[in-house]
């Protein structure tokens, strides 16, 4: 069975659509981010959450207003949200920073808003769960969130420059910084929170887009050496076409997988899980038509990437299969 | 070929059955309440504290206390030194953190000055005398190795706390630039105990009350002329302090300092109330009886943490035991924790608290579960309809990789959190890649019109180093996240970076191997379903 068969699309036609798409998306959630702002998960934030489990399930407003009348030191940034599933009657309530978020005063917060709805009239309730960081742990993470990246990248860079070309590492690496605006765009319009799941999930988008690139990439490098006379547009278009079926059933199966997760994955893995459904197909796109025109972008004065890079193993292989090919007939 | 076969066949039904038995065994024999060797259970995959419950605490260790007390200590030394020498000094002053100034010294006694002071040379600097004062710099080397070792004390001494709290695997671990301290207590839900267990310094003192009771702080302060003398602490009567709360005047020297214990226990006062006694070490309990012995008839506190716990007047000689009175059963219980724990090197703070109750941590397993489950059924329904027969062998490739990463995890004692989990349904969306891109390649040789055997041959062949090119690369960022995060974010960077190293195993050795195992006895193989 074939998704696609001997398809012959000219993806690198498209490269300024896809190119000028691309910006809208990102600046469109840049603008989105400054004036909406993107909301910051607790881990970032700092504050107090707690997850408390009412005997009879209160209505959300309810909930706002005994916080309101018993808790006014907590203002208009209270979040009421009720949490899992229904039949659970859980509420989740997250106070931002206060400001004494540590040392003897760390679950004070905790303590008022305990006091706020035990004196509401809502009934029994049991806290099942809290969270409380105080503000130096957010400048942490952020910064530690950052350099994971920047480093992350740095050594992908690194890596494909060595197992390629230089220009295929550029691609690889704009197409990725690429995919993580693009789901942070995202992000910004669906404001999800951004929590260290979210981090950990934009990171595996990370991997997965240049995992997705070093595919077509490999085709390329293959296809220059076997098609001499081609030109480097030439050589890129027929590798996307040759690698299209395995990027489209790679992608669907991933995004089969994130979609499980999304749905079935419980409260604390939704935003991992549309993080990632995001990034997947962000990811594929990219490698499509952000990775490879930018090698072609590159390479446009040459012609021709200089063909060939580390030709070791390559070569070796061809060789090898050559060798087993006269084995076996 | 065949023989060659058989043993790759044997490889992976031995990988098969001790992966089996290390990862999956175990879950299902504690979900079934099967028999399990002892040697096993101790190598089960650990739940993180996200699915099991309870407290997870993130403590800073205020290094510059630990540095303080040392100054303020050399300094005092330097102080009784002076005066047994006959130096007289105008005053001895701790100045800031890590300095301490001695004013006034008289030229005439410069040179007893300077042998007196030549004990605190080994560990302060000494500047240059102008107009008499001298300023002790406590030496740099030296506090990089305090503030190192003030938090190693620390964790020990939290470790001996948890301990004493009866707390079943419990994680207490360095983090951060080093001054961080997590510590996560499953199953704890009483967060507010478990913090004043960990986080009270349990410095225990045993000294004279100077003056006092006062009614008010400003009254003990009036006393004084607003200036407490430097052998002197104004300290609270019990509880915090704040309106209500009396105060008393002691000596800053103690007779004994909680070092000098020997045990603490629970025990009963005369009136059958809750009491912390505790017994001296020997050369202690000299120094105490004389200690009591001289001041007949004065009145000694017993102070915990800069708290008078309780005042009495000394009726006579003792020696090696004492107690504390007038504490709840609940202190009682703790303050012996804290004693016998020793004291903490320096005051730490709390930056972060979580609480997952255990109804929330099953939950989350419910729901990740869930996930896995139909994620994996997707996967393999989309596999089995795309590729036929050859989607069976995808499958058992993949069924295969996750036995292994369960395996795996479960042996080198990672830790399943919710993120883990998040993990393991990707590494089965992502992880049938490998084989997609085979098979894909397998199709277009075959398209070219060669045999079947070639064409699986050059597939496996060519494949392998794009493979190997992708797997790395994202073993790259996945070593990163392992460098960035903290608990469950580390759970999700080991599946994902053991996921990738069985992945490569499974589908390019054990899904090859299969493959030759069903065209092994045809010597003609025409088709190959895919």
């Amino acid at each position: 069975m074939h998704i696609f068969h001997n398809t012959s699309f000219d993806f690198l036609r498209w490269r300024w659509h896809a190119i000028i798409l691309s910006w809208v998306i990102i600046i469109a959630g840049i603008v989105m981010g400054f004036t909406k702002g993107v909301p910051l998960g607790l881990e970032f934030a700092g504050g107090t959450q707690i997850i408390t489990q009412f005997d009879k399930t209160p209505s959300i407003e309810s909930v706002r207003q005994a916080l309101d009348r018993n808790y006014p030191a907590g203002g208009e940034n209270v979040v009421v949200q009720s949490y899992g599933e229904p039949s659970q009657r859980q509420v989740m309530i997250r106070v931002p920073q206060v400001g004494g978020e540590s040392g003897t005063s760390l679950s004070a917060t905790r303590s008022a808003v305990e006091a706020a709805l035990r004196s509401g009239g809502l009934g029994n309730f049991a806290t099942v769960g809290s969270e409380i960081v105080s503000p130096t742990v957010g400048r942490d993470l952020s910064q530690k969130g950052l350099s994971a990246f920047v480093l992350s990248l740095v050594g992908i860079l690194a890596y494909i420059a060595f197992r390629f070309e230089f220009s295929f590492a550029v691609g690889a690496v704009i197409a990725t910084v690429h995919d993580i605006f693009v789901t942070f765009a995202f992000l910004a319009f669906f404001q999800y929170d951004l929590t260290l799941n979210v981090i950990a999930a934009l990171l595996t988008v990370t991997g997965y887009s240049t995992n997705d690139t070093i595919v077509i990439f490999d085709r390329v490098r293959e296809n220059l050496r076997s098609m001499r006379s081609k030109s480097l547009n030439e050589v890129v278009n027929l590798s996307l076409n040759q690698t299209l079926g395995r990027t489209v059933i790679t992608a669907g199966t991933a995004l089969l997988s994130a979609i499980a997760l999304f749905l079935f994955g419980g409260e604390v893995l939704r935003g991992f899980a549309f993080t990632m459904i995001v990034g997947i197909i962000t990811g594929t796109y990219s490698s499509v038509f952000v990775a490879a025109a930018i090698v072609t972008f590159w390479n446009r004065k040459t012609r021709r990437v200089a063909a060939a890079a580390p030709s070791g193993d390559a070569a070796a292989g061809q060789r090898g299969r050559k060798q087993k090919r006269a084995k076996a007939s | 070929m065949l023989k060659n076969l058989s043993w790759r066949i044997l490889t992976i039904i031995v990988v098969l059955i001790v992966f089996t038995m290390v990862g999956v065994y175990p879950i299902a024999a504690s979900f079934y309440k099967w028999p399990m060797p002892e040697w096993l259970a101790a190598k089960q995959l650990k739940l993180g504290l996200d699915l099991k419950g309870g407290v997870h605490l993130e403590l800073r260790v205020l290094t510059d206390t630990a540095l303080k007390a040392e100054t303020e200590a050399q300094a005092e030394r330097t102080r009784e030194a002076l005066a047994t020498a006959g130096v007289n000094v105008t005053g001895v002053t701790a100045v800031n953190n890590v300095q301490f100034r001695v004013d006034g010294v008289p030229s005439a006694q410069s040179q007893t000055f300077l042998q007196t002071v030549a004990d605190a040379e080994s560990t302060f600097d000494r500047g240059s005398g102008t107009n008499g004062s001298y300023t002790f710099t406590m030496k740099p080397n030296l506090q990089k190795s305090f503030r190192e070792e003030s938090v190693r004390q620390a964790r020990t001494t939290i470790e001996r706390r948890v301990n004493e709290l009866g707390v079943s695997e419990p994680s207490i671990a360095q983090q951060g630039n080093g001054e961080q301290i997590l510590v996560q207590l499953p199953g704890v839900t009483d967060v507010e105990r478990a913090k004043g267990i960990i986080s009270s310094t349990g410095l225990l003192k045993l000294t004279l009350v100077d003056q006092g009771p006062f009614a008010t702080r400003e009254q003990g302060l009036q006393t004084f002329n607003n200036v407490v003398p430097p052998d002197i602490d104004l300290l609270p009567f019990r509880g915090e302090a704040g309106a209500g709360t009396v105060y008393y005047a002691v000596k800053k020297a103690a007779a004994v300092t909680g070092r000098d214990l020997r045990s603490a226990q629970e025990g009963l006062d005369e009136y059958n109330r809750p009491a912390v006694r505790f017994t001296l070490k020997q050369d202690a309990a000299l120094r105490f009886g004389n200690f009591t012995q001289a001041n007949i008839d004065r009145p000694m506190a017993i102070v915990l943490d800069d708290r008078v716990m309780s005042v009495a007047t000394i009726k006579g000689r003792i020696t090696d035991n004492g107690q504390i009175t007038g504490v709840s059963r609940q202190e009682m219980q703790d303050t012996v924790i804290t004693l016998k724990s020793g004291a903490l090197p320096a005051s730490m703070e709390y930056i972060q608290e979580q609480t997952i109750g255990p109804s929330l941590g099953a939950d989350a397993i419910r729901a990740g579960v869930t996930a896995s489950v139909v994620g994996l059924l997707l996967v393999v329904a989309f596999m089995l309809f795309y590729y036929k027969l050859s989607g069976v062998n995808a499958v058992v490739a993949l069924i295969f990789n996750l036995v292994i990463l369960l395996g795996l995890m479960a042996y080198i004692g990672a830790v399943m959190t919710l993120p883990g989990i998040a993990g393991f349904v990707l590494t089965m969306g992502i992880g049938v890649d490998s084989n997609v891109l085979i098979f894909e390649r397998i199709k277009e040789e075959l398209e070219q019109g060669r045999p079947v055997r070639i064409a699986l041959n050059a597939g496996f062949n060519r494949v392998f180093l794009t493979l190997l090119d992708t797997h790395i690369s994202a073993a790259i960022a996945a070593l990163f996240l392992l460098q960035f995060g903290t608990g469950p974010i580390r759970g999700f960077a080991y599946t994902l970076l053991i996921g990738l190293g069985s992945n490569l195993f499974t589908s390019t050795f054990v899904s090859r191997t299969l493959f030759e195992m069903v065209l092994g006895r045809r010597t003609q193989a025409a088709t190959l379903s895919i």
